[in-house]
């Protein structure tokens, strides 16, 4: 069961991925141009495309813990899931200065001055590179480093997640599950692995 | 006494609208115009017309009902508003329950277009029927010794959802300076485009002040204390470095985080331009010298 589910994940052509990942911001625009997004599509969209890259990044970290415990195999699927995640995450900036605050000399006094602004910033500049190098190219000319780089990841959705928190008025559950989330995914790569001392060869190889 | 105040937003587009207004409506909507017709000039300075119906309805922070600005609009259904009654105490001759009836009896209800800003830098502009806090006060009969007003929303979480969780120390509170709460432009709302105050929007009756933050007006009123103490108020007791007592629209003390320069009309879609947000929200002439001689910065 696992095995055919692994083949199909591992089948799926990255392209299919990418398009639905790029369908969802052109129905997000579809929808606030068409009343489906609400009296204040600005805020609505801006807000989505947050949620919603916040929740693909925590997939992405969710690929490791799930091939570890339960042996299904995104792992083919990680590499779209983190650029379209960047994606919306950058599509959100630009809500926010374009469509939201609107004003350039605003968006910067925002960005230097406003601590969540601040925080969220950094998380997407730590995603930038990690964007950029998402691409066979650059794990072959990175080798080693690259898998250190992208551990940057988990930096970023927790900045992402604390990001979520600051921003709240008053006290929500919502934030505070991503946030928990993020931690407990940390938490699990902590865990000692067992089938280290199976293969230590390996691990030291790298 | 009604009428001590009088718009000076326009009811321009209302026409749409005449369909929920009532006579009484469309003669107060008719007066705005005529007044417009009169003092062009006056007209253009606040060349604003009522954010739609809608809008109103649709859009709205009532976190009785969930903190998402579509959840009261999606709840507020459960909440009963028959009968209804407030109770006024405190520093009050006649304190006692009001019965809601009893006191619409002895009250004129005026149109009152003001413009609505809310702290999170957004705006509106609601045509809305109400009588002045006033005269509410009136009837109970403030005794002298009183110098602050409190207000507290009603507690009933099994019709008011989100009162099931901690989002705020429920029930909601809030309070005015009792020259605050004279002030001709102080209203106790019961209605919007002529019609029964929407359940998400407070009703059956609500405070609306025009030159505060939203969150001042407070909804669905069941108690009004008149007190010589500044009242306990919901938003500062949950996060006090971010709102404070007197909350007046100031577009040069911002938010910690964020502008308060400038805000955001609701229901122009993806490409509303922000508007400059004026001091008081535009009522700087009429409310600033409740205020002579206070630091605004530290008095936010």
């Amino acid at each position: 069961m696992i095995d055919t589910i692994n083949t199909l994940l591992r089948k799926t052509p990255s392209w299919l991925l990418y398009l639905i990942g790029a369908a969802y911001p052109a129905w997000l625009l579809y929808a606030g141009f068409t009343g489906g997004l609400g009296v204040d599509p600005v805020k609505a969209m801006e807000h989505a495309l947050g949620k919603v890259g916040l929740q693909v990044l925590i997939a992405v970290l969710l690929v490791t813990p799930l091939r570890r415990f339960t042996k299904l195999n995104f792992l083919s699927w990680r590499r779209a899931l983190g650029v379209i995640a960047f994606f919306y995450i950058l599509l959100h900036f630009f809500v926010w200065m374009v469509l939201d605050v609107q004003i350039l000399s605003q968006v910067w006094a925002d960005i230097v001055k406003r601590p969540y602004i601040i925080v969220g910033m950094i998380s997407l500049l730590i995603l930038l590179p990690l964007a950029v190098t998402s691409n066979n190219l650059s794990i072959r000319k990175l080798g080693p480093r690259w898998r250190k780089l992208h551990k940057a990841t988990y930096l970023a959705v927790a900045l992402g997640g604390v990001h979520y928190i600051m921003q709240t008025k008053g006290f929500e559950y919502e934030p505070y599950i991503y946030l928990a989330v993020v931690i407990g995914l940390i938490a699990i790569r902590k865990l000692p692995k067992k089938r280290a001392a199976a293969q230590p060869a390996k691990r030291q190889a790298v | 006494m009604a009428h001590r105040w009088t718009n000076d937003l326009t009811h321009d587009d209302v026409t749409p609208k005449s369909a929920y207004m009532n006579r009484r409506q469309v003669m107060a909507g008719m007066a705005g115009l005529g007044l417009a017709a009169l003092a062009p000039k006056a007209r253009a300075a606040s060349d604003l017309t009522p954010t739609d119906f809608d809008v109103i309805t649709q859009y709205n922070n009532f976190y009785e009902f969930g903190t998402g600005k579509e959840d009261p609009a999606k709840h507020a259904h459960r909440l009963t508003t028959k009968p209804w009654s407030i109770k006024i105490d405190g520093m009050v001759d006649r304190p006692g329950d009001y019965a809601l009836a009893d006191i619409l009896s002895q009250m004129t209800i005026e149109e009152r277009i003001y413009r609505f800003r809310c702290v999170e830098a957004w705006s509106m502009v609601v045509p809305w029927n109400g009588f002045e806090l006033k005269d509410l006060l009136d009837l109970a009969g403030v005794q002298s010794s009183a110098k602050y007003v409190a207000f507290e929303t009603l507690y009933r979480p099994e019709e008011m959802v989100g009162q099931n969780a901690p989002f705020l120390d429920w029930p909601y509170v809030e309070g005015l300076r009792l020259d605050e709460a004279n002030h001709p432009l102080t209203l106790m709302a019961t209605g919007i485009y002529g019609k029964d105050m929407p359940k998400q929007n407070g009703a059956p009756i609500r405070l609306v002040v025009p030159w505060k933050y939203g969150f001042k007006s407070i909804k669905s009123i069941v108690r009004i204390t008149l007190t010589d103490k500044e009242p306990p108020t919901s938003w500062n007791k949950s996060i006090p470095g971010e709102y404070g007592f007197y909350s007046n629209v100031n577009p040069e003390v911002d938010h910690p985080r964020w502008s308060q320069a400038s805000e955001r009309p609701i229901g122009g879609g993806f490409f509303a331009k922000r508007i400059p947000t004026l001091m008081f929200n535009g009522y700087e002439k009429e409310v600033a010298g409740l205020y002579d001689g206070m630091d605004l910065r530290k008095n936010y």
